[in-house]
Order: structure tokens, then sequence, then C-alpha cells
């Protein structure tokens, strides 16, 4: 329990202190996405790792946060801190009234389901021209602001984002250690013995999904406010699949492994950008690879890394 | 305590329950026995809200509970376990029957996650509340142990240990003998009268014949179905109809 917590409060301090020491630059900008993905990431994290229900529709509910409160303060002059629960609000509605028949289904079907409300939602973007620009876009989305502090720049971005990115890591954190965590799980592993122990694993999943929805609506609302224009591009089918490449390679049921499969997923195409044309390729097989060697995510895989080193170390100095 | 009335099921023209009926009284341990394709598990799955029946009605402590799902009978203090133990495989053995306590507990999603006091102080009741069914069980030892990595017999006290965490009245057992060494299945045998002796009305759905006559207050035999025939261990022992179904007619 308190090991927990000062885990999570030593994570905090390295993420704080991370802008003095890489001083800015092209970098921070990329850490800001870091942040919305990592929130991404956990949103689908709690859905998939935990309640064992897959998603291939989260770009949707990300794009619908960011458009609702793009729209809703351009066109509507609201204020961004109240449009950003506004829209996550109207999304997580959305996500209880279509969880019930949705989440009825499962594996593939799911799956099934889950990609075709994403597509849907895609197209809505594009085809309400007068509503969302439709593919050229929406911009004059207006930054935050807080007590007088413009978010305007990376920098201020970053701590925006974090802010926010810690305390949805935190709210994940206590869920899933909670008796609704374990309610989650107990679904994941068999739905019969959690039925009959009383967990009423339909409702459960159904709040899970429009939570798991909400926060992908806030992660999509902070977008839109810290980039000021956003696009359909940015919320098609492509980016599900992204998210749900994260999760995977981060760690199943494990919210620091969230972290980590957004933050490689994100910074390893701009490391690999030095490599022309061979980016994809090199991505493609560093997954693979991944995948292959650590199907537990990066979470479980860099220990047992680790410690196969350690042991070939201590047996190479006794030979 | 519980009355199944008139049970019927069909399964695509297949008839594997033909309206039985029978009675189980309070404080009672209940055998339900009979050859393979008897019906026995179908009965359990419709008593336990897992199957919908054809027909007939299920009756719990005098409420009609026909047609209940799992998790609501669960909030009327009926549970069961499985033939082929349904644990939370990656979960460790408290955490298994901390989620027993699901029922006994309240704390919504927004208080687990935002930490509120009474959620707290719920946990380390839930967490208590849990260790001490696995005293009960004997097996406290292993409570940080993966579930999924316990040998079977194990499993199979956690399973019950996870099921009596519900604080039923009554708990159903398919086959919790299956699998079980004599050593293990003595040791059954010692626990299911010491959750007897807890007032827990049991019934179990069983096949070592041993087992069912040593613990048994009470015995149905279903056959094919149908009710074959009810009553105590040695009336069932003597009874012509039961002897000819396990052991086939001379005629």
């Amino acid at each position: 329990m308190k090991r927990d917590l000062l885990l999570f409060i030593a994570f905090a301090v390295l993420i704080m202190i991370a802008p003095q020491l890489f001083k800015g630059g092209y970098l921070m900008n990329v850490l800001v996405f870091v942040g919305i993905n990592t929130m991404l990431a956990i949103a689908l994290n709690l859905l998939l790792g935990y309640a064992g229900q897959i998603s291939l529709g989260h770009a949707g509910f990300f794009g619908l946060g960011a458009y609702l409160s793009g729209i809703l303060t351009t066109t509507y002059s609201l204020n961004p801190w109240v449009a950003m629960p506004a829209a996550a609000l109207v999304v997580g509605c959305l996500a209880y009234l279509i969880g019930f028949p949705v989440l009825k289904l499962k594996g593939h079907y799911l799956a099934m389901a889950t990609l075709g409300l994403g597509i849907i939602i895609y197209i809505v973007f594009n085809e309400t021209v007068e509503l969302t620009g439709g593919p050229s876009g929406l911009s004059g989305i207006p930054n935050l602001k807080l007590a007088g502090v413009t978010f305007d720049s990376d920098v201020k971005n970053y701590y925006l984002i974090w802010g926010f990115t810690l305390a949805v890591m935190l709210f994940a954190l206590n869920l899933a250690s909670s008796r609704v965590g374990r309610a989650l799980r107990a679904v994941h592993d068999s739905e019969v013995a959690a039925q009959v122990l009383g967990v009423n694993s339909r409702v459960l999943k159904v709040q899970i999904f429009a939570l798991s929805a909400i926060i992908s609506s806030l992660a999509g609302s902070l977008y839109a406010h810290t980039m000021t224009f956003i696009s359909p591009a940015s919320f098609g089918f492509n980016f599900s699949i992204e998210l749900l490449t994260m999760v995977v390679i981060g760690g199943l049921g494990s919210i620091y492994g969230s972290f980590l499969g957004a933050a490689l997923l994100t910074l390893l195409p701009e490391i690999l950008r030095g490599a022309n044309d061979y980016d994809i390729i090199i991505y493609g097989a560093l997954l693979m690879v991944m995948v292959m060697f650590m199907p537990g995510g990066l979470v479980r895989g860099i220990p047992d890394l680790y410690r196969k080193i350690v042991k070939q170390k201590k047996g190479a100095g006794h030979a | 305590m519980l009355e199944v009335s008139g049970i019927t099921q069909i399964f695509g023209g297949v008839t594997a329950l033909d309206s039985v009926s029978f009675t189980i009284a309070k404080g009672d341990i209940t055998g339900v026995i009979g050859p393979n394709g008897a019906g026995k598990t179908t009965l359990f799955n419709i008593i336990t809200g897992i199957y919908q029946q054809t027909a007939g009605t299920v009756t719990l402590e005098g409420t009609d509970v026909t047609g209940l799902p799992p998790e609501k009978l669960a909030r009327r203090a009926m549970v069961r376990t499985f033939q082929n133990i349904e644990l939370f495989g990656g979960m460790t053995v408290l955490e298994n029957v901390m989620v027993g306590m699901h029922t006994k507990s309240s704390s919504g999603l927004l208080a687990c996650a935002l930490k509120m006091p009474w959620s707290i102080s719920e946990e380390k009741r839930i967490r208590a509340g849990a260790m001490k069914w696995l005293e009960f069980t004997g097996i406290v030892n292993l409570a940080d142990h993966t579930a999924g990595s316990l040998p079977f017999g194990k499993g199979r006290l956690l399973e019950i240990a996870r099921a009596l965490a519900v604080e039923p009245r009554i708990i159903l057992m398919d086959e919790p003998a299956a699998g079980l060494n004599s050593q293990e299945t003595l040791g059954l045998a010692r626990l299911i009268k010491q959750i007897r002796d807890l007032g827990i009305t049991v019934v179990l759905v069983e096949h070592d014949m041993e087992l069912v006559m040593d613990i048994c207050d009470r015995i149905v035999v279903l056959n094919l179905g149908k009710k074959l025939a009810e009553g105590t261990p040695r009336e069932i022992q003597e009874n012509h109809a039961v002897i000819a179904a396990y052991l086939g007619d001379d005629d």
C-alpha cells in the first residue's frame, strides 16, 4: 500500500523535473503527446487489461471530446473549462447508452462493433462540414487559461497535460486496487464465477466502458485546447489500433505499463526519423520483437530481462 | 429452504430434465446423485440462475426466485462452486476471496478511485473478512500466491473459501470431490460438516458415493432427467430402483 504511493510520488516528481533536464525545445512538444497518449492508453487499459473487453473505437471517443470542446468554444464561445466537462459528460452518457447493447457481444464480435462505432464517428467528423469544418478541420480553438496564465507554450502545456495525466494515473491506480478493480479482473478471468459471487458484470462492464470513454474525451478536449487545430485524420481507425498497440506493448492490466507503451510508441517515430524511409520497417520489426519476447509487455518484460542479465553476470563471475 | 418444483429443461428436442421436484430443508447436507447424463449439473445451473429452464419454479426461503440471475441470487445468500473450479487465475488467493465479499461492500467506482475515507475503511474490513475465510479453509499460508498456480486440491479449497465470503445461507457444490485424492476428500468431508455447523445449508452433486453416504442427511437420486428416489442414505442404499439404475436391470 505504502510502496504503491511512494512509487507514484517518485514517478510524479520525475515527470515534474523532466523539463529542466530537457531544456524545452521540440522534445517538450513530443512529451505533451506522451501525456495525452498515456491518458488514452490508461483509458483503454481499464477496459481491455482489467475488464477484458476490447474496443477498436477509442479514437472515436478521443475525437468526440476534441470536437465537442472545439465546437463549444469556437462556434458557441463557451469557456474551455466549461466545455471540457460538458464534452466528457456527453461522451460518457453516449458510451453508457451504447455500452448496454454493444457489451453484450464478446470477443471478435465486440471488436467488430466497436470498430464500426469508431468508423461512424470518423465519418460524422468528415461529413458534418458546417459543424466540424469537415476534412479541412476546425481551427482557432482557444487555449486554456488558469489564474491569468494562458497555456500557449510547449512548457506550459507540458505541465497542464501532465497535471491531468498524473491525476488520471492516480485515479486509475486507486480504482485498480479497489473492490471495483478486483471485480473487473474477476470478470476478465471468469465472468460466470464473478456473477455467482454477486458481481453484476453487465452493469460493471458498461460503467467501465463509460469511464474509459470519459477519460478519452478528456484527453481529446485537452488535445484540442493545446493544439488549437483539429482535423478528422487524427481520430481515425489507425489511431485506435495505435492505442491498442500501446496498451499491449506496455503491458495489459498495468497502469505504469500504459505509460511505457504510450511513451515508446510516441517517441519511437521521433527517434527513428533519422532512418529516413526505413523508419516504418524498423518500427514494425521492433514491435514484433517486443511482442515475441515480452508477451507480458514492457512493464513485465524489462524486469525479467534485468534479472536474466544479472543472473548471467553472476554465472560468468563464478565460472 | 429451497424448493424446486416441476423443473423441465428441453435442449433442442432433448429433454434433459423432466418435471423434477424436491425440497431441501434448512441446515441439511443434501446430496444429488445419479448416473452420468442424469441431469444433475443442468439442474444446478438452473437453480443458480445460469440456465433459464423451459418450465418449473425455484423457491428460495419462501420467495419465488425463478429466472433471477446469479448475481441477484448471491444477494439472497445463495452461492455455488463449479466442477472445474472457476478461479480468478491472475489474482492472488487473498484477492479471490476478497471478490467474494463484493455483496458485503458497497463503495462505488468514484469512491474507490478517489479513495474516500469510507472506501479505505471498507477495504480493511474486506481484507480482514477474506483472511478469516482463508483461515477457516486452512489455506491462509497461501494468501499471496497466484490462484492460477495452485494445485487442484488447494484450488478447490480456495473456491469454497471464496464462496463462503459471500456469507451464504445455502451453498451448492458441483462435484467438490472430483479430482481430489483420498486424503483431500477426507478433509473436504470435514470441511463440509464444519460449513453445515455454521448454519449453512449444503447441497452437493457428487459421484463419490462413500463421501455422499458419509456426510449427507438426505439424498435425491436423478436418472435420465427424472427424480428416481429421495430419502436418507440408508433408504437410498436399499432402494431397488436406484440399484437398478446404477448397476443395470436384470430383466
